[in-house]
């Protein structure tokens, strides 16, 4: 393993009620998270295929994490997303190279497809750090009941020369979505939009 | 008494190799369950409450059992426990006491009684609030190695009329516990203390 994995933490919410209506099946969304230390911090850089090789690790470990913390199969996934936070030591294209080049590839090989862009945020910030992850259907990004976000923290990171890296997967959208669009059972799946 | 409605559950699992010392053999996972509920007792002063405590009983149990599966499956692999609660603003710190017993219930009746006081705590707060759930160990409250604590909370709970319960287990010490005291080796095990 080329990350140093400090610690790596799984959340899943369940919603059973929404507006005091019941939500039959629940909509669920799960994120594994992975603190690792960041070994360009405290200085400039250049290559960063280093954190780019850690990316494509991790891509593959969050998200078999994400999947058996919903106890489901990877093609029963509906949407995902991707974020990351960098210590106060690092430089935020440290999380784009971690996130952009090789994390996608593993993260679509264990949910079997996902031809729509992973819709991403990162930030360099301090303990306790608030990452929103944003949610996008997988197949096909304009599925609007799927736009959404997750929110994830971790009180003790990232330390100054750490980073988190998130992924999050769904086996659902929005609790009760009605703001019209393209629905899931309208997706041709060709071009990872419609 | 009113009917126990879940809004939504969460399962957080923390899984810890290490935090700058060495990397564990066996790495410390800690878990919390939490289900953010609907205060039936919101916005008035009732002054009879207790019966609400056997309503959550199952509530409780079920939440003991997904920490246990959270952790591996294996209630003897529980070393730790904790449990909280954080009343929305139009209820009162009273409404968090009534998860004492039934938090505590389920949690020793899935561990095959455990028998040091569940440590706890609770406020009242805001969506978004954040609870220090304190950790001891499940046997004897003295063991030193064994105290900790997880935050735990969510951007959307809980709401004015809602309450959210916690529970904690964890498989063992802080991962580089070494302030010395009573070690879980030599537990007396007859009064919950030593």
């Amino acid at each position: 393993m080329k990350a140093k994995i400090r610690k790596i933490a799984t959340f899943v919410e369940e919603t059973q009620r929404e507006m005091d209506r019941e939500i039959a099946p629940p909509t669920r969304k799960a994120a594994a998270v992975a603190v690792i230390e960041n070994p360009c911090a405290g200085k400039y850089v250049e290559d960063l295929a280093e954190l780019m090789a850690i990316g494509e690790e991790l891509g593959e470990l969050l998200t078999a994490r994400a999947v058996a913390a919903l106890g489901i199969s990877g093609p029963s996934a509906e949407s995902y997303g991707k974020a990351a936070a960098v210590g106060e030591n690092g430089e935020l294209e440290h999380a784009a190279a971690i996130l952009h080049p090789k994390l996608g590839t593993p993260v679509r090989r264990v949910l079997g497809k996902g031809a729509a862009l992973i819709p991403s945020s990162k930030k360099r910030g301090g303990l306790g750090v608030v990452l929103d992850i944003p949610l996008g259907h997988k197949d096909a990004a304009f599925v609007r009941s799927h736009f959404d976000g997750m929110e994830v923290r971790l009180n003790d990171a990232p330390r100054a020369n750490e980073i988190m890296v998130a992924v999050a997967v769904t086996d659902s959208g929005r609790p009760i979505p009605r703001v019209g669009g393209l629905t899931k059972d309208q997706i041709k799946g060709q071009d990872g939009l419609r | 008494m009113p009917e126990v409605l879940v809004r939504k559950k969460i399962t957080c699992v923390e899984e810890i190799f290490h935090e700058g010392g060495p990397v564990a053999q066996k790495p410390l996972r800690r878990a919390a369950a939490l289900a953010i509920i609907r205060n039936p007792f919101a916005g008035s002063y009732v002054a009879n409450i207790e019966g609400f405590m056997d309503d959550l009983k199952p509530l409780g149990l079920e939440m003991a059992r997904s920490l246990v599966s959270a952790l591996g499956g294996d209630a003897n692999a529980v070393e730790g426990y904790g449990k909280g609660a954080i009343v929305g603003s139009a209820g009162e710190l009273e409404h968090g006491a009534l998860w004492h017993v039934p938090g505590g219930y389920g949690m020793r009746e899935v561990l095959g009684g455990a028998k040091a006081i569940v440590a706890s705590t609770k406020k009242v707060g805001a969506p978004g609030t954040r609870l220090d759930v304190p950790i001891t160990h499940i046997n004897a409250s003295y063991v030193r190695s064994h105290f900790d604590a997880m935050e735990v909370g969510v951007n959307d709970a809980p709401r004015a009329d809602e309450i959210l319960l916690a529970l904690v287990m964890t498989t063992g010490a802080r991962v580089h516990a070494r302030v010395g005291g009573l070690k879980a080796s030599e537990i007396r095990g007859e009064d919950g203390l030593r």
